[in-house]
């Protein structure tokens, strides 16, 4: 990945203060056993990528961590807010962490602008001005400022996803979730989107994101977890996990997605 | 030839295309001539038009409009289009115009229905329109021009007709200023409504609005200091505790439980309670009715008192299907929210009631209202007909109206809840700010439709003994020696002046679609 040498690590910095920590986390679709087991600590600052075949979970266990999906059984804490039942404590994990979709799920009734202030001022209580000027801010750092008054169906699906980066964003969240957020855009958008992240990482943004960039996970992540079957086979800094996998799964995987 | 090397040196403008494919030419070619069959079909159908006109045309400009009795019109008829000639005798139109409108309202009060008709407007363009001054201005301006022209054609007083038409011209002059407060006037109008119509003192409605102030004054400081669930909660303790009197109530439903369980055998309040004979609604709502009751012995102001059985006509048709599209809409907005709830009571309530009300004919309910109603009211209470019917018309059509918004939200990608989620957005905001505005979006044409059978169901309403627009032609034409054999005309007008409505609704909602249309490119 081009972008990789330019990278600066001045902002890159790993902390000691855990943002997520998952512990002996399952998970179960009616009879199905979808998350087995799952232990994670992340730091604040660090950048993970999950990857692993289709159905192993990864998306599954990124939506456990802002409770789009409920878990049965373990403990998953974070920032310091237990995931609950507790209706307050998953708002407050809610507006604390931000989420990025395959399908960027941005609102189709609402200009770019609206989509990206709604949540200030609904759920923040920012004044509408303050929360424009936000809005703008960021627009501006995804580079798109001049579709502030469109709506989502008149942008290109690079722009879409940049803008519901931008959205999340403006909710100023600890955390970043991305879910594939490459996988429904043209190969020409796709680095449009990963110029954006990698930015985000520059400025120390604690990220997950499932995906099958392995270029980005090499060039922006400390860390590669990879799951089958929803278990955690395999995680190491990304250099030894591409260069010297320990599992023949990993092995195998990593051998078909980037043997063409 | 071989294909060689090419490269073009100019860029070729563009140049319009032959006449064959342009224009008029081209539309008939393409759409009425493409093809043999196509061919024949044009013919056929150009033949059935020019014989229906034919045969209907001349029936039509023959028409009669001024005439006493059918004798009368088809004297002229043949005096003046030929011994043979068929016409039409619009003359009963004209004869019995305030009949259609009106049923048996008062003539002297002709002029309060005539208000409330153009009030309405004025209530319904801010909401259609979303406030914008132009199409406000001139929706408020026309009905200010046509109320006049009513109520001079219907020979209003000059007192009360000044009142009115001042009244519309002072809320053009709003609507032109500033054209979000005519807002209040869609808040008023309800109350508004019912006073000009039914008429009797000014202070039932007024007091009625004072507790609505009061109970939502409450209920807005409660929602902002201690939330929306603490607050509904309170308000509606309130409302029991000051304005229902809650042991009549009690007892009251108590007291029809023990009829229904006896089978009717043992009557407890009566047997109880002989003094009294039975409740009255005032019981029920002491504090509204002595508040009221206090401000009229002070300050006797009001209208004359119009009974609900002196209703007819497009006035009740009208009555009847407007409350009940505005109140079926949110209910049903509710019902369909509650069908998806993840609460079971919540869910099974609403499914009950949603599929009930969808399994049985809306003739049966309405035979029923009585009956069905009086379970929940004190016994003998005169609970007035058009309430009933309205309650019973509202009942069913909230539930097709659930069902369509239903369609609507299943059409709803779910991404957008999980969205909406994500940002941290609760039940009723994520509702009201990302949900419902996409599923009413998408449920439109099934809405409208619903609402469009619901207006034209209001003629059902014959069949307890309200006299809607076709009671009115049975009643008034046909039943009249004067006008017999006189079908087709009252029929056509009536049909027509259902289909002005309807069909105006129906642009409506294309007007709305465009309108909304956010995926254009």
């Amino acid at each position: 990945m081009a972008n990789a040498a330019k990278m600066s690590n001045q902002n890159m910095i790993v902390t000691d203060e855990v943002a997520i920590q998952i512990t002996a986390m399952n998970k179960w679709y009616g009879q199905f056993h979808v998350l087995r087991d799952i232990d994670i600590t992340v730091n604040r600052g660090e950048r993970i990528v999950i990857c692993g075949p289709s159905g192993s979970g990864k998306s599954t266990l990124i939506r456990c961590i802002n409770r789009l999906e409920e878990h049965q059984q373990g403990q998953i804490v974070v920032d310091g807010t237990e995931l609950t039942n507790d209706l307050k404590n998953i708002d407050k994990v809610r507006s604390e962490v931000g989420m990025v979709f395959q399908h960027f799920n941005l609102f189709p009734h609402l200009t770019i602008l609206e989509n990206l202030t709604l949540a200030p001022i609904w759920v923040r209580k920012v004044p509408k001005k303050e929360a424009e000027e936000t809005a703008m801010y960021f627009l501006q750092k995804v580079k798109i400022p001049e579709q502030a008054h469109k709506y989502p169906g008149q942008l290109s699906g690079g722009q879409q996803q940049r803008v519901a980066i931008a959205r999340s964003l403006c909710m100023k969240p600890r955390i970043m979730l991305f879910d594939e957020p490459t996988s429904a855009l043209d190969p020409e958008m796709i680095k449009e989107v990963l110029d954006t992240m990698i930015q985000l990482a520059e400025e120390g943004m604690t990220m997950i994101c499932v995906t099958h960039e392995m270029g980005f996970a090499q060039a922006v992540a400390n860390r590669v977890i990879f799951m089958d079957q929803g278990q955690i086979v395999e995680q190491n800094e990304p250099k030894e996990f591409f260069n010297n996998p320990k599992s023949d799964r990993t092995k195998l995987f990593l051998s078909q997605i980037l043997g063409h | 030839m071989t294909q060689t090397a090419f490269t073009r040196t100019e860029m070729l403008p563009p140049i319009a295309p032959p006449i064959s494919e342009r224009g008029v030419v081209k539309w008939l070619r393409e759409n009425l001539f493409s093809s043999i069959p196509n061919i024949i079909l044009t013919l056929a159908a150009l033949f059935a038009v020019y014989w229906l006109v034919s045969l209907s045309l001349p029936w039509f400009l023959n028409g009669v409009w001024h005439a006493e009795t059918v004798q009368q019109c088809r004297q002229i008829i043949a005096e003046t289009a030929g011994p043979d000639a068929s016409g039409a005798c619009w003359a009963v139109i004209r004869v019995r115009w305030n009949q259609f409108l009106f049923g048996l309202y008062p003539v002297e009060e002709y002029w309060r229905p005539t208000l409330a008709f153009a009030l309405m407007f004025v209530a319904i363009a801010p909401v259609l329109y979303s406030g914008l001054r132009k199409p406000c201005t001139i929706i408020v301006g026309i009905a200010a021009v046509l109320l006049s022209l009513a109520l001079y054609g219907l020979g209003t007083d000059g007192w009360h007709g000044f009142v009115a038409v001042l009244c519309l011209a002072a809320l053009t002059a709003v609507a032109w200023i500033a054209p979000k407060k005519l807002v209040w006037v869609t808040l008023v109008f309800p109350l508004l409504a019912f006073f000009l119509l039914w008429g009797g003192s000014v202070w039932g409605p007024v007091s009625v609005a004072i507790a609505f102030g009061i109970l939502g004054l409450a209920f807005v400081k409660l929602a902002s200091a201690r939330g929306l669930l603490v607050a509904s909660l309170a308000v509606a303790l309130l409302f029991l505790c000051c304005f229902v009197n809650p042991i009549r109530l009690g007892e009251s439903f108590l007291s029809n439980l023990v009829y229904l369980a006896s089978f009717g055998t043992y009557d407890y309040v009566l047997h109880f309670d002989l003094r009294i004979g039975g409740y009255d609604l005032t019981e029920l709502f002491p504090l509204h009715s002595a508040l009221s009751g206090y401000l009229d012995a002070k300050l006797p102001i009001g209208l004359l008192y119009v009974r609900s059985d002196d209703f007819g006509g497009f006035l009740l048709a009208f009555v009847i299907g407007i409350t009940a599209i505005t109140a079926s809409l949110p209910i049903g907005i509710l019902l369909a929210l509650g069908r998806q709830s993840d609460m079971p009571l919540v869910k099974s309530i609403s499914v009950g009631f949603i599929e009930f009300f969808r399994g049985v004919p809306l003739i049966t309910v309405l035979f029923s209202a009585n009956f069905m109603l009086l379970y929940f009211l004190p016994p003998q209470t005169n609970f007035d007909l058009i309430v009933r019917v309205i309650i019973v018309v509202v009942i069913f059509a909230s539930a097709y109206i659930a069902e369509v918004i239903r369609g609507g939200l299943a059409a709803l990608p779910r991404g957008q809840y999980e969205a909406a989620d994500a940002l941290g957005l609760d039940y009723w905001q994520a509702q009201r700010l990302i949900i419902m505005p996409q599923a009413l979006k998408i449920s439109i044409p099934g809405i409208v439709s619903s609402f469009i059978g619901l207006f034209k169901d209001t003629t059902l309403v014959a069949l307890v003994g309200l006299a809607d627009p076709l009671t009115g032609v049975r009643k008034f034409v046909l039943a009249d020696s004067a006008w017999k054999g006189i079908y087709w005309e009252p029929f056509i007008f009536v049909g027509a002046i259902f289909f002005v409505v309807c069909f105006s609704m129906s642009r409506y909602s294309m007007y709305l679609e465009q309108k909304l249309k956010t995926d254009h490119v």
